[in-house]
């Protein structure tokens, strides 16, 4: 994870709730952190995230950063429909 | 579309479901009902519901994972697992989506999440009538198939709406009977015939049902599916109603291949009158 300028804190927005992370917390330590009961053997289930109103990849949350003022959508099926 | 035959007299209905199969974009689907998951009071109601529906294709919606409560699903996020053990197929949805962009975001986040790209597309024009918003339904029907999904998508009941989304590309259309959630059956038979009878994908009667009878009539006037929720989850009792619903669909599809008699003005006697009794009282 690059250093985000030496800032002590990152400020992002999460399902809309504001929420602080440490500086060069990637997406997947974030999902693995907040949703723990999607992840099974450590491997996330039936979860999408979208970062700044883009779908990221489950393949990509590794080496995605998790920048200041990130707005990341955690979803996941419900009933409905 | 629907293909009228003969089929051969006395043959079983779970052989005619078997040999007349709904076929969306060359995947066969077990069933003619699509269930919805919306509205049931429990998981354990709504397992037994799907069960005595006999569906093989069933909704779910996209919602934000409670977050504050460290990860803890909504109440209803036990779903995936249960369609998961049943062996049913997930069809995400779009519910709740006003707009081309959040529909087209909230397929995109349901490819990824539920690993199918099948979508029930909604673009819905407002809270209160709940009715499809046409323009906004094409435009995010074009930008999905191109962006390589399987689009389903709930329309209007308008014919040619309907030809429009098929233009587009997409593998099904989905006309509503009457508004989400009404039970006031099919309000435009005719429309619904219209549509069935020209198009080249599969139709289905989305929205509105609210008894076995309107299941029945939408597949008497050629729909090849129907897809309810409410008329189960929310009937006095689910699993009893699911029944029903599994019947009246097969029933339908088989009358509507059966050929039915033509409509007439005036009584027509079923017992020939040669030979009857003549007698002067």
């Amino acid at each position: 994870m690059r250093p985000l300028n030496h800032a002590p804190t990152v400020e992002v927005t999460v399902n809309g709730e504001p929420r602080t992370l440490e500086p060069g917390t990637g997406l997947e330590e974030l999902v693995a952190a907040l949703v723990p009961r999607y992840v099974a053997d450590g491997t996330p289930q039936g979860v999408a995230v979208a970062l700044d109103d883009a779908v990221v990849p489950r393949g990509s949350w590794a080496t995605t950063a998790v920048v200041p003022g990130a707005r990341i959508e955690i979803v996941a099926a419900v009933q409905g429909g | 579309m629907t293909t009228l035959h003969n089929p051969a007299p006395g043959r079983a209905t779970a052989q005619d479901v078997a040999e007349d199969p709904l076929v969306i974009a060359g995947t066969t689907i077990g069933s003619r009902l699509v269930m919805g998951t919306g509205g049931a009071a429990n998981l354990l109601t709504l397992e037994d519901a799907l069960v005595a529906s006999g569906t093989a294709l069933t909704t779910v919606a996209m919602r934000r994972v409670a977050v504050r409560a460290g990860g803890e699903a909504s109440p209803d996020a036990g779903i995936w697992a249960l369609l998961a053990r049943l062996g049913i197929r997930a069809l995400p949805n779009t519910a709740g989506c006003f707009t081309v962009r959040e529909a087209v975001l909230t397929a995109h986040l349901a490819r990824e999440a539920c690993g199918t790209e099948w979508v029930k597309l909604e673009v819905i024009a407002d809270d209160v009538t709940l009715l499809p918003d046409p323009l906004g339904l094409v435009e995010a029907a074009e930008q999905l198939v191109r962006d390589g999904f399987v689009v389903l998508p709930y329309t209007n009941d308008d014919p040619i709406l309907a030809r429009r989304l098929e233009d587009v590309g997409c593998a099904a259309v989905m006309p509503l009977g009457a508004p989400i959630g009404s039970g006031l059956g099919v309000l435009n038979p005719r429309n619904i015939e219209a549509i069935a009878a020209a198009a080249r994908v599969p139709v289905i009667l989305d929205a509105g049902i609210g008894t076995a009878s309107d299941a029945a009539l939408a597949m008497e006037l050629g729909c090849d599916g129907v897809l309810l929720a409410t008329a189960v989850t929310r009937a006095a009792d689910p699993v009893r109603m699911a029944r029903a619903m599994r019947l009246a669909v097969e029933s339908g599809r088989l009358a509507a291949r059966a050929g039915r008699i033509p409509r007439r003005e005036g009584a027509l006697a079923s017992s020939s009158p040669e030979g009857r009794l003549d007698l002067a009282l």
